[in-house]
């Protein structure tokens, strides 16, 4: 499923960081912990955290996620904003809770 | 063996907006040059692990890329921090000396040198009070 489909189907807000939403969602990581990320994820996942700091779009672009799921509607900084839009990083904000984000995830076949 | 291609990277310290900077310019120098997605997937998860530890626990530093005429890729991480106290402690996983800083910002998971160590086909670390030198190398699989 492309990320575009993605938002289509769940609704979930597109913090508009990237307009690229051609990439392939080929399954979910759950993680704040960024070294565990980095070590444990998979190329074109959607990340799934509850940080919304700058740090988290240097992982996401070295593991080349297809997006960034901000769950639980947890803080955004604004440096993240522009970090990811400046690496042309999809962010989206789910409004649920890490749990129930990846649930969505499973029942669209993710 | 005799180097190709050398590149130079300053890391500063504490300077977590501009964390994985060099990673990335490391791994599109790279991928520029036709590796394949294995090596510089491994090559990026070490490279980041070591810029973010120059950055947490060092007072930054430098890193080193040489690409060797056989396509090894050599790099070397320098700083002159504080040294590791007890190395064989840091290389065990979830053990961390993370500040409050730090982990907030979800670092200081205690994963970093054990993942540098299984991405890369050489790991030599040494420490002392004068500061940690990291030499890892990468070649095709």
């Amino acid at each position: 499923m492309k990320v575009k489909e993605l938002i289509e189907k769940t609704g979930w807000k597109d913090e508009g960081t990237s307009s690229n939403l051609e990439g392939e969602v080929v399954g979910a990581y759950c993680g704040d912990l960024l070294s565990w990320v980095m070590g444990n994820g998979e190329q074109g996942q959607a990340w799934i955290t509850v940080q919304g700091h700058i740090n988290v779009v240097a992982v996401a672009k070295l593991r080349e996620f297809s997006c960034i799921i901000i769950a639980d509607n947890a803080p955004i900084l604004d440096e993240f904003m522009n970090k990811a839009e400046e690496e042309d990083i999809v962010v989206l904000s789910s409004g649920l809770p890490v749990y129930e984000t990846a649930k969505v995830l499973v029942e669209l076949g993710v | 063996m005799s180097t190709v291609l050398h590149e130079h990277y300053e890391v500063k310290p504490d300077d977590f907006a501009n964390a994985g900077k060099a990673s990335s310019a490391i791994k599109e120098q790279l991928k520029s040059l036709g590796l394949s997605p294995a090596v510089l997937r491994r090559v990026a998860v070490a490279t980041y692990e070591c810029e973010i530890n120059l950055i947490i626990h060092a007072n930054g530093g430098t890193i080193d890329m040489d690409i060797e005429e056989d396509g090894t890729i050599r790099l070397v991480f320098q700083d002159t921090g504080p040294g590791i106290a007890d190395l064989e402690k840091a290389m065990t996983p979830g053990f961390s000396t993370a500040s409050e800083k730090a982990r907030a910002m979800g670092f200081g998971a205690g994963m970093g040198l054990p993942n540098i160590k299984r991405v890369s086909d050489t790991f030599d670390i040494q420490s002392s009070e004068e500061g940690t030198r990291i030499e890892l190398t990468f070649v095709e699989s």
